[in-house]
């Protein structure tokens, strides 16, 4: 079997968000949290509820099992039995995120998709975030519009926010927790192949690195095969993330 | 029993400029776009536009019908960026009021119920408070005292909706997997216009669908549109999937160019330029007298890119 590329390593970190994560709807938003998210259900948390893309949830072999229209979705969300992941356009230390537009909003100089869902997800339940490409102009010091809430905006509003969590945030280069004092962002374990000193480069504000820094784990044999055979035969998740031994280092 | 059925134009011309819209479907899905065409083709503008957005936003955008948009997004799904509406933000040609894709849905509730507002826990801590200075906050009555978005009602002077089929009654039937909202967009206007696939008899609807598919209630709807393709090009599922070769053309293609092509005339004239804009794409395929190798090439490209599409439209659920 090849080497693990870049994007299988960041399938694993995906779909270890939804470890242990029991009977809820795991709601990936990205193509390679979406392999993520299968792989994790055939694997290590099978209780986990997935839809097809539209109104319906469905088994592992695409037999419907249940309805959620957007308006049970939403009711599912405020009720905490979802774990989304949602990308980010910018994302601060303390997990603020953007995806609504750049710029001043009353006329921004990029609009983008608009708040969507972020404020309801983030306090409501555990939102993590997928990042493709990770720099200096995604890691920001502060973001244009806040969509998804942080750690320290949600501090002011401790009953509001009594069920916000933000359980990881997973980039190309590492997978990311908020597993300090301030809960400000912490480098919590890296991509095989990566170093501190390339992500410190490539994140716009101070991140906490522990000296005692794990690798992002390895996929097992099992996995590969399921990523690669079954998931994503085609490969999709290689022009999502490319693989730096074929592609070059990329220029952050 | 009144009969309600009128023409796309009618409806319309029962509209004013400046009124508050409701528009149901979500994003590029089961739109009103027959309705939409019709109020293109009417002079009414200054609207207050309340929508899940898709290219009924952005045409309206284009066209310079908006004055104040209630949305959580604006998208073509298929084209996360709904490009009109993008270019239009961009310049800052309207009023926004930009809320939670949750407070939306719990202001429709509101209106539809008729109250001022709904309590939500949505929108703390995040700039959806910072831009609509207008929202409060209610503090519960009850031992926990948490603190809510008290979502206002967002009651509408008329909706637009498109449904699979409905009777001449009024009464509108969903056959898709997602009702989204149509219901409440319905009973949260003083007036309700809903378009349909199929007019049918009230006895037809049920033969075959079970009575929950039954969506929209002939109390809340002022007017029933005969429109056959009339969601196009968003999806009317199970009648039709999206027209996503002809949605990426209306993304890529300059608004006045479209306009000028397919909104000049009335909804047959749309329904025969779109014909023949197909006719025309594959004559034009054909001519390229491709050899087979560039053929197989692109066999495969496109192979890839609707695998890429599909693994895309598996992510579009997770709009919230």
């Amino acid at each position: 079997m090849t080497a693990v590329t870049r994007a299988e390593y960041c399938v694993i970190a995906c779909a270890e968000a939804w470890r242990g994560a029991g009977e809820i709807l795991a709601s990936p938003m990205g193509l390679i949290p979406s392999v993520g998210a299968r792989l994790a259900r055939l694997t290590f948390a099978p209780e986990l509820l997935l839809t097809d893309g539209e109104a319906i949830l469905v088994g592992p072999d695409g037999a419907p099992e249940g309805w959620l229209p957007y308006r049970r979705h939403l009711t599912l969300v405020t009720g905490g039995r979802r774990h989304v992941m949602m990308g980010a356009s910018q994302i601060d230390r303390y997990g603020n995120q953007n995806i609504a537009c750049i710029g001043d909003w009353t006329k921004p100089r990029r609009q983008l998709l608009g708040v969507r869902g972020a404020p309801v997800n983030t306090l409501n339940n555990p939102t993590s975030y997928w990042i493709p490409r990770h720099s200096r102009r995604v890691f920001v010091e502060r973001v244009d519009m806040v969509c998804g809430v942080g750690y320290d905006r949600v501090a002011e509003h401790p009953v509001a926010g009594r069920f916000h969590r933000i359980p990881r945030v997973v980039s190309d280069l590492g997978v990311f927790d908020f597993a300090t004092p301030d809960h400000s962002m912490r480098l919590a374990s890296l991509h095989p192949g990566v170093t501190a000193a390339q992500v410190r480069e490539a994140t716009g504000f101070e991140l906490t690195v522990p000296d005692d820094l794990p690798w992002t784990r390895e996929p097992t044999p099992e996995e590969l095969r399921l990523i690669r055979e079954v998931l994503d035969p085609k490969g999709t998740r290689e022009r999502e993330v490319p693989n730096p031994a074929t592609a070059g280092e990329a220029v952050r | 029993m009144a009969d309600k059925t009128m023409t796309a134009d009618e409806a319309v011309s029962r509209l004013e400029s400046g009124m508050t819209l409701g528009i149901g479907g979500w994003g590029s899905r089961r739109k009103p776009m027959a309705l939409v065409r019709a109020l293109l083709r009417s002079g009414i503008t200054d609207l207050t536009v309340v929508s899940y957005g898709g290219p009924d936003v952005g045409m309206l955008a284009a066209a310079g019908r908006i004055r104040k948009l209630v949305a959580a997004f604006a998208t073509l799904d298929s084209i996360p960026l709904e490009p009109h509406y993008r270019a239009a933000r961009e310049c800052g040609a309207f009023e926004l009021m930009e809320v939670d894709e949750a407070m939306f849905m719990w202001g429709l509730h509101a209106a539809a119920n008729r109250l001022p507002f709904i309590p939500v826990r949505a929108g703390i801590g995040s700039d959806v408070m910072r831009v609509n200075p207008g929202l409060r906050t209610v503090r519960s009555p009850y031992e926990d005292g948490e603190t809510l978005v008290a979502m206002p009602a967002l009651r509408m002077d008329a909706a637009l909706v498109h449904l699979n089929r409905a009777d001449r009654l009024g009464n509108g039937q969903y056959l898709g997997p997602d009702p989204y909202f149509d219901d409440l967009f319905c009973e949260a206007a003083d007036r309700a216009y809903i378009s349909c696939e199929r007019i049918v008899d009230t006895a037809e609807l049920t033969k075959e669908a079970a009575p929950q598919t039954l969506l929209v209630g002939r109390h809340t709807v002022h007017g029933v549109v005969d429109a056959p393709n009339g969601a196009h090009f968003t999806s009317c599922v199970p009648d039709y999937g999206r027209d996503e070769e002809f949605q990426r053309y209306y993304a890529s293609t300059p608004w006045p160019e479209f306009a000028e092509r397919f909104l000049t005339g009335d909804e047959q004239h749309y329904q025969r330029a779109v014909q023949a804009w197909r006719k025309e794409r594959e004559e034009t395929e054909e001519k390229k007298g491709k050899t087979a190798h560039e053929e197989k090439a692109n066999e495969e490209k496109g192979h890839e890119e609707k695998a890429h599409e599909e693994q895309k439209a598996s992510m579009e659920k997770e709009g919230t």
